[in-house]
């Protein structure tokens, strides 16, 4: 059986882009790790050190980084299943990490969350009707039992689910009909947010482009905000309107998604697009000597990239630098600052 | 230029049920010339790394080839068994894997690890053997390579563990390296530093390669010619340029127009319907048939056959309504 979504011209396909939803200020955690036993202190490591981020409505807000930059971190605490240890989030206007579970327990409607792995992120002892009308019955108390059954049945339809699947328990499905089940859930609150960490990271090229047009899709129709979290330019070209490149906890550029490829300012940033592997070729001819891997237990003094950065200087390596206006974008690089880097 | 490496009609068989063996491979061809490198693409399932097990008689169990043959240099490698296959895997032909951690002894320090390999190949002393394998930990960019050889893996970054395992991989001084997601679980840009120094290694020793990946932009960077699997067939074969310009076989174009990077931004992604079937639930007629908006009567009938395209012998493909070059 196969399912297509009915997928409108691209001039459609343009979302109207609002006001501030999601607003993160000084967001750090830190987390503390066991100690070798001969060590007097435990180590601590800095996921998210400082990060400064709004998002608007309506817009796919795209977070990419490689591992342990913190991405996948921050959206665990912008939704709530992490606490940050300093900053704050605010959604829609009011500050959410310090609210009581019974008053973030609206907003947990509002904000939804689609995972990288639909092998783990689905419950394999519960149908697929078990699984969509959960999260219902617990956000939204006030619906009947019948209003929760038209609920998934629309959800299932805009998701390409076939209503067959309802009786059904995920072992039965292929990875890319988990991830749709898995939207299906994300979206069964009516969410005005959803994260969606890696989502097609773990499906193959043909099913990623299945997911992917799903979810530009689903903003169209339903004016969804996105903050997808990433490690594939690709997907971020494609899909995003901003993006925020990270490196260990902090955001190194902010720019909206055409600047990025056109003009990235910050090395790591350059760094990062000059290391995609390309159908025409290139990428892999010239000679890299190996970097310094980036070190998330390092205090961080200084700009993070300063060791694997050619333009570094005494300045980056004591001053951490700040995000500021470049062009169109935002950079925390000295050297751009200084007009060493254009 | 006679083949270094001919697999041909390879089949690798799972035991199915009522003792009918599910074949994970049918009838694969596959030649490879001195120095040349070849990429293997597919989904997860298609067969990919069993064709690359399978070179190696390295399949895991229950899994057997029930087909075809492997020469390997004049001998068929599916006939050697013991010491003589020993003398070819890991001496002529070697394998990088993907994940460095699970292929480096966790116990044993990398520098122990090499000498090991060394010693098991050849007969060389300790002197020797040290010194053969510091020189290849600083061939592939290891810094400070005497004192990473007393190194543990778990002391490497995960970037320089995947080049102690290629510095295994190479220490023998094989003639082909088999190469299975060797970058998969790293970063991208770690990820460009070591297919720069495979790329390098392989064209400065004349080693041949052969690079199994699910990423098409990284064998398009890499190989000289490639082939696309299918439900474990091979459904395109040619020269890499080629065949990513001009895909003949209709999975080849739908693969290469659903990629994200080659989409115009905000423009829907190019999408093929549907999975690729299980070995086990095959369709009539062409694997890929159900997924196909080109298939005819004859797609649901007979398999298509890997032949030479009409307009280009060097290129192979397995469809009855291939694409044509131009617009």
């Amino acid at each position: 059986m196969t399912i297509t979504v009915d997928l409108s011209p691209p001039e459609a396909a343009a979302p109207k882009i609002g006001g501030p939803l999601v607003e993160v200020a000084g967001l750090t955690r830190r987390f503390t790790l066991p100690s070798h036993f001969l060590a007097r202190s435990k180590p601590v490591l800095h996921a998210l050190n400082g990060v400064d981020l709004t998002i608007n409505r309506g817009e796919a807000f795209c977070v990419v980084g490689e591992s342990g930059c913190g991405k996948t971190t921050l959206g665990r605490i912008i939704m709530g299943l992490l606490t940050p240890s300093g900053g704050k989030i605010s959604f829609d206007g009011t500050q959410i990490n310090k609210l009581s579970e019974s008053k973030r327990k609206p907003f947990r409607a509002r904000m939804q969350m689609v995972f990288q792995n639909p092998y783990a992120s689905l419950n394999p002892r519960r149908t697929v009707i078990e699984t969509l009308a959960e999260p219902v019955r617990a956000l939204c108390p006030e619906m009947t039992a019948e209003q929760r059954r038209n609920r998934v049945q629309t959800v299932m339809a805009a998701t390409g689910c076939d209503p067959a699947w309802l009786p059904r328990l995920p072992h039965e499905f292929s990875g890319g009909q988990r991830q749709r089940i898995a939207i299906a859930r994300a979206l069964v609150t009516e969410p005005d947010f959803v994260v969606a960490d890696e989502p097609v990271s773990a499906l193959d090229v043909s099913i990623q482009a299945q997911i992917l047009n799903l979810m530009t899709e689903l903003r169209r129709v339903r004016g969804l905000t996105y903050l997808f979290i990433t490690h594939d330019l690709g997907v971020v070209r494609h899909f995003g309107d901003r993006v925020a490149v990270m490196y260990l906890g902090q955001v190194m550029e902010l720019a909206p998604v055409a600047e990025i490829f056109a003009r990235p300012r910050h090395p790591y940033t350059q760094l990062l697009l000059d290391s995609i592997p390309q159908i025409s070729g290139g990428t892999f001819d010239k000679p890299r000597p190996p970097s310094e891997p980036p070190n998330p237990l390092r205090k961080p003094t200084g700009c993070p990239f300063a060791p694997r950065c050619s333009h570094a200087t005494p300045q980056c390596r004591a001053e951490r630098p700040q995000l500021l206006p470049a062009g169109d974008a935002h950079v925390a690089c000295h050297a751009v600052e200084g007009g060493r880097i254009d | 230029m006679s083949a270094l490496l001919e697999v041909q009609g390879l089949e690798v068989g799972f035991p199915g049920p009522r003792g009918k063996p599910r074949l994970a491979l049918r009838g694969v061809d596959l030649t490879l010339g001195r120095g040349e490198r070849l990429g293997i693409v597919g989904e997860s399932g298609a067969g990919k790394s069993m064709l690359g097990f399978a070179i190696l008689n390295l399949l895991p169990p229950p899994g057997l080839v029930v087909g075809g043959a492997i020469r390997f240099d004049g001998a068929n490698l599916l006939r050697l068994r013991g010491r003589a296959m020993r003398a070819i895997r890991g001496k002529r032909i070697s394998m990088i894997f993907q994940d460095p951690m699970a292929t480096l002894n966790p116990v044993m320090t990398v520098g122990a690890q090499m000498v090991e390999t060394l010693a098991a190949h050849e007969r060389i002393g300790a002197r020797a053997a040290r010194k053969r394998a510091i020189d290849m930990l600083a061939a592939v960019q290891v810094p400070n390579p005497d004192k990473r050889f007393d190194a543990y893996p778990h002391q490497l970054s995960g970037g320089l563990r995947q080049r102690a395992v290629i510095a295994i991989a190479l220490l023998t001084e094989p003639e082909i390296v088999i190469a299975d997601e060797p970058t998969t679980a790293l970063d991208v840009t770690i990820q460009a530093e070591i297919m720069a120094l495979l790329l390098r290694l392989c064209r400065e020793r004349q080693v041949g390669l052969i690079l199994i990946t699910h990423d098409l932009g990284v064998v398009a960077e890499v190989t000289e010619r490639l082939m696309i699997l299918y439900a474990g067939r091979v459904v395109e074969a040619g020269p890499t340029r080629a065949l990513i310009d001009r895909p003949r076989h209709p999975y080849s174009a739908g693969l290469l127009a659903a990629l994200p990077a080659r989409a115009n931004p905000g423009e829907a992604l190019h999408q093929i319907p549907g999975s690729m079937p299980g070995v086990g639930d095959l369709p009539e007629g062409c694997a890929f048939r159900p997924r196909c908006e080109r298939a005819y009567a004859r797609c649901y009938i007979e398999v298509p056959d890997l032949g030479p395209d009409e307009t280009d012998p060097v290129r192979n493909h397995a469809c009855y309504l291939p694409l044509k070059d131009g617009p």
